[in-house]
């Protein structure tokens, strides 16, 4: 069964990578912009990354058969530095007109700071203002609950949203109805040890069922797997469950998703 | 969406949980072999209890023990920060 990766950085993974994605049934892969494992020294640094994104990544992943996917956004590790946030804010537009852009993403919170607060209004403006699509990072470990919710009410507070393109990533349990009850797509993504593994995401398409959920690899430069949506496909079967309802959630799901944006063009 | 009756429930899950919990069990025996106190550490609290909440009979569990787990969340906090 083919499968989409909605989520996943391949900037920081391998050839080989790409190859056992390939083989393993992956046709289309979606990478967010994020923080790379060290904080940029100047806004410019992003315009290079923004670059990567868009021009280089597509060619390194379409050369396994599998089309590319970026969201260009200031990720909110980097986000705390407001006046430095605004500059790259300022590049975003020119790249949010390339193909192959879906919308603004990933942005978001991380320890759920006033700054990282003021950053995330003026994306969410952006995007308000542009008509872009959405995908949201939540934060980590302790700081999720809180994290999200406070998303969620920076989201209700403008009527401009259309939250059926928007994401909130990085969903668990103590989240997910909250994204979902709102009308917004929940995604989940598979980690090793933290976030979600694929015994407990597929624990959460059961008790809410496979719609407008995600799930991802989001594999990075960290402990990650990139074959982690397939382990969830295999999961999901020796559960029992229907072809058509894993089909659903690794493939028509992100491709519906996904398909909202305007540069969105499915290569058969 | 699948009709998966209990005891097939237990052939599937009872080696996995068997070992999660006797990793548990180890991890939590080695604080008694430890130098010091971490009664008054809150994240020793947290483990207290998310260990109720696998006990108790209550469903929603992981939902529970994430809350646990994670800071509160104040519905006037726009207001707090000014924004």
């Amino acid at each position: 069964m083919q499968f989409v990766d909605p989520h996943i950085h391949i900037a920081s993974r391998t050839t080989d990578d790409l190859q056992a994605m390939a083989r393993a049934g992956c046709m289309l892969v979606a990478e967010p912009a994020f923080w790379m494992g060290y904080d940029r020294s100047d806004p410019r640094s992003f315009y290079d990354y923004f670059r990567q994104l868009t021009e280089w990544e597509p060619k390194r992943t379409a050369n396994y058969g599998m089309q590319y996917y970026a969201w260009m956004g200031i990720n909110a590790k980097e986000a705390e530095n407001v006046s430095f946030a605004r500059e790259v804010i300022s590049l975003l537009p020119e790249f949010l007109d390339r193909p192959g852009v879906l919308g603004i993403g990933e942005v978001g919170l991380h320890k759920n700071t006033r700054n990282e607060v003021l950053t995330l209004l003026t994306l969410i403006e952006l995007a308000a203002q542009r008509n872009e699509q959405l995908l949201f990072h939540t934060p980590h470990l302790a700081d999720k609950y809180r994290g999200t919710r406070m998303i969620l009410d920076l989201l209700r507070a403008d009527s401009r949203i259309v939250r059926s393109r928007v994401c909130i990533d990085h969903c668990e349990e103590h989240t997910i109805r909250l994204a979902l009850d709102e009308g917004y797509w929940a995604g989940i993504t598979l980690y090793p040890t933290t976030k979600a593994t694929p015994e407990r995401a597929a624990d959460m398409v059961e008790l809410y069922g496979p719609e407008r959920i995600l799930v991802n690899s989001s594999a990075d430069w960290g402990p990650s797997d990139p074959l982690a949506v397939p382990h969830f496909m295999s999961v999901m079967r020796h559960r029992g469950h229907a072809e058509s309802l894993i089909r659903q959630v690794v493939y028509d799901n992100p491709m519906k998703f996904l398909g909202q944006s305007r540069h969105f063009r499915m290569k058969c | 969406m699948t009709e998966t009756t209990m005891t097939e429930m237990l052939d599937r899950e009872f080696l996995t949980i068997r070992g999660r919990f006797l990793d548990l069990a180890a991890a939590i025996d080695r604080f008694d072999r430890a130098e010091g106190d971490v009664a008054d550490d809150p994240r020793w609290h947290q483990i207290q209890q998310v260990i109720e909440i696998l006990a108790s009979p209550n469903g929603h569990r992981a939902e529970r023990a994430q809350l646990a787990l994670s800071l509160n969340y104040s519905e006037d906090w726009r207001r707090i920060y000014g924004v």
